[in-house]
Parts: C-alpha cells; sequence; structure tokens
C-alpha cells in the first residue's frame, strides 16, 4: 500500500497548487486522482470521503483531510516548515494569510464577469497593499520569518510567479523579491517543479471552468 | 502598562467577534479601540500598525497581529485550545475551517441590501452540509475533537447561536448539537458573555456599515 499523500482535485490548479507547492518543497512525493465526471464526485461524497462535500482533499497518513488551511497546517507543521515557536509561528501565519488573501484573487479571476476589472484591481493591491510588505521584510533577511524557511516563503514564492505571470515585470520596483524569487528557484526540488512535466499545473482555462461547473451542478 | 490584549475593530461583530469569543473562553480580559473615523485609520496606517492596511488588529504580547485565522491560531495554542497533537489539530483545523466558512456566509447578510436568496441558501448549506458532521462528530463525545475542549468547540457554538438568531429552531432536528450548546452555555464565563452589558457585539447595521464604508473609503 502506497505511503505516498494522495490529492484529490480537478487537474487544474485551483485551491490545491498551493499543496502540490507545499509538498514539492517539502520533498514529499505525491500522487493525484483527478475529479473528471460528476458521477466520480458523487462516488467520492457516498463513501463519505468529503468531509464538507468538497475539494480539495488529501489522503495522508490515514486520514482524509479536507479543508486547504487544514491540510497546508499539517504538512507544514509535519515536515518543520512552520516556526520554531509561537511568536515565529504568528509571524508565519500573518504574512501566509496576506499571501493567500492575494492568491485567492488571482485563483477566483477565471470564474470573474469582468476579468479586466478584477486583474487591475489585482495589480492595485499586490504593489501597494501586499508586495511592499515582504520587500520590507527580506531586507537583509534570507527568509521571511526567524532565518529559516518556512511555508511563508513557499507561498510567497508560488505567489510571485502567479503576478509575474498576468503581469510581467511587476516585481521591477521590488529587488529584494526578485532576489528571494532567485534563490528560492535554486533549491532542487522546486527547479524541477516549475520545468515541464512536473506535477505543476498551468494556469486555467475555459475547459476547467466547464468542468468544475459540471462536476457540482452548477449553473453558469 | 496594560498586559491585556487590545482589539481594534469597529464597534460590531464582524471578523473580530470569533476572537472575541475566543478570548473569553480562555478566560482572557482585553481591551478594545473602536474605529470611529477616517482620520483614526490614517492614523493607525501611518503608524504601521496594520500589517496588510486591514483590522481586525491585536495588540498581544508586544505583537500586533493582524489576520483573523493568524490571531486565533495563536491565542489557541498559548492558552492550550489546539489539540494535543499533530492528528487532532488536523481534526480541529478540519472543522474550525468549515466553522469559519459557515460563520462568513452568515456575516456577509449584513451587506446585503436583499438578503432574502443568500438566507435561503445558508440554511440549506447548514442543514445539509455542515450541521449533519458536528451531529455526528458529537455522537458520543462532549467535545468536538479529543475528548478535550478546544477552539472549534468554541467556534461551533458560536455558529450555532448566529444561526438560531436567522433560523429558529434550526436546531430542531440535531439533538447532539442542542445539548453540546447547553453544556457550553453553563461554562461561567460563556454564560457571562451572553448576559446584556458583556463584550458581545451585535451585527454590523446600517449605521456602522456606513461608518465602515466611510473609514475604508469605498464606493456604497
Amino acid at each position: 500500500m502506497s505511503e505516498k499523500p494522495v490529492l484529490y482535485y480537478f487537474n487544474a490548479r485551483g485551491k490545491m497548487e498551493t499543496i502540490r507547492w507545499l509538498l514539492t518543497v517539502a520533498e514529499v512525493d505525491f500522487d493525484e486522482v483527478f475529479l473528471t465526471s460528476r458521477d466520480q464526485y458523487l462516488k467520492l461524497l457516498e463513501n463519505g470521503d468529503l468531509l464538507f462535500q468538497q475539494v480539495p482533499m488529501v489522503e495522508i497518513d490515514g486520514m482524509k483531510l479536507v479543508q486547504t488551511r487544514a491540510i497546508l497546517n499539517y504538512i507544514a507543521e509535519k515536515y518543520n516548515l512552520h516556526g520554531k515557536d509561537l511568536k515565529d509561528r504568528a509571524m508565519i501565519d500573518m504574512y501566509s494569510e496576506g499571501v493567500k488573501d492575494l492568491n485567492e484573487m488571482i485563483i477566483m479571476l477565471i470564474m470573474s464577469p469582468d476579468p479586466k476589472a478584477k486583474l487591475e484591481e489585482i495589480e492595485k493591491k499586490a504593489k501597494e497593499r501586499y508586495l511592499p510588505v515582504f520587500e520590507k521584510a527580506l531586507t537583509g533577511p534570507v527568509f521571511l520569518v526567524g532565518g529559516k524557511l518556512s511555508c511563508a516563503d513557499v507561498y510567497l514564492l508560488e505567489c510571485t510567479l502567479m503576478l509575474e505571470e498576468k503581469f510581467a515585470g511587476i516585481l521591477a520596483d521590488f529587488p529584494n523579491l526578485k532576489s528571494f524569487q532567485g534563490r528560492m528557484l535554486q533549491n532542487d526540488a522546486i527547479k524541477e517543479f516549475v520545468k515541464p512535466g512536473s506535477q505543476r499545473k498551468p494556469q486555467p482555462d475555459d475547459v476547467y471552468v466547464k468542468t468544475v461547473l459540471e462536476i457540482f451542478n452548477m449553473k453558469t
């Protein structure tokens, strides 16, 4: 029986991608089961596999974990990426939650009725609210918190890469962030993950939206 | 110098209310600074007190914590309300995140001019997706996780009380939840919190919403 975690989600980024990133940086191999039909989803429901009827779901260490943050917290704690004490933990959580708010905006873009306006809002918030905070936090330090790699560094890396996909050169005025990105990309596991053919998923498209709506029986 | 935590927020429930609940159950006295004008908010920003320009913010143990989950996690860990080990922690996080999803739906009602559709949606989700999970978890158990009181129990109590405010008798078919509520209400700190004159707040209303929009310079 495989001891690798198994990820249940669409063959797409969505809310699962951050989990894929974290497992990758923790150097934990994982398998994936992609949701492709409503019947398959209904079967998972019948089996009682999805606590709140939702995905992401990750089978790990005998548990069927749902809720993105519960899954991320478990992985971060287990693999020592959640800070050395309560105060570092608080800083990590603050930074992580800020990054997640920004990530969420990007993730939801594909579902937006007015993507152009949303894009402008994301760029504004990124440049005025979020990036300056991390630029400042990385003045001098190599990692965001406590001189040690943490999940916050992973979430920030993921976020900066996603931002650059939408806004090439957005890091032009944020040299610490650019250097941080450069350092993180030298990590072997991360290097492999950003190459074609890895388990990293591409940007979402209309096929993805269609699949989601169909599987959850939602109106367009 | 007061060592009590200081909560910065509007004089309303919003995202700060869960924090008020958790501090109350942990028997930690706290002070509050209410946002009452845009100038006051701008001063907080100038001082660098709000990491992502947002509230809630809680001054605690020499830190200015922002991001609701970061604040809640810190309090829960510090006061031993976050489970005895990693696996209990994962269960607590799963339940907590589910509850936060539902609670957030209820909170957003205050912002809607025509809440009728959303009220129906919330009642449906509560009865079909969320309450059955907690009803099951409390079959034969006094607390949600590990036979030990945790933050998840606090969030569940808060949520059931909020649900009953909108849907009287919603717990009719959930006997275990009703008993759970009864047990929790016997805790002296909880009991006091529910009496008039406590720090428990009312939901955002027309007046406090208008104030919030003014403080954040939002278009109505």
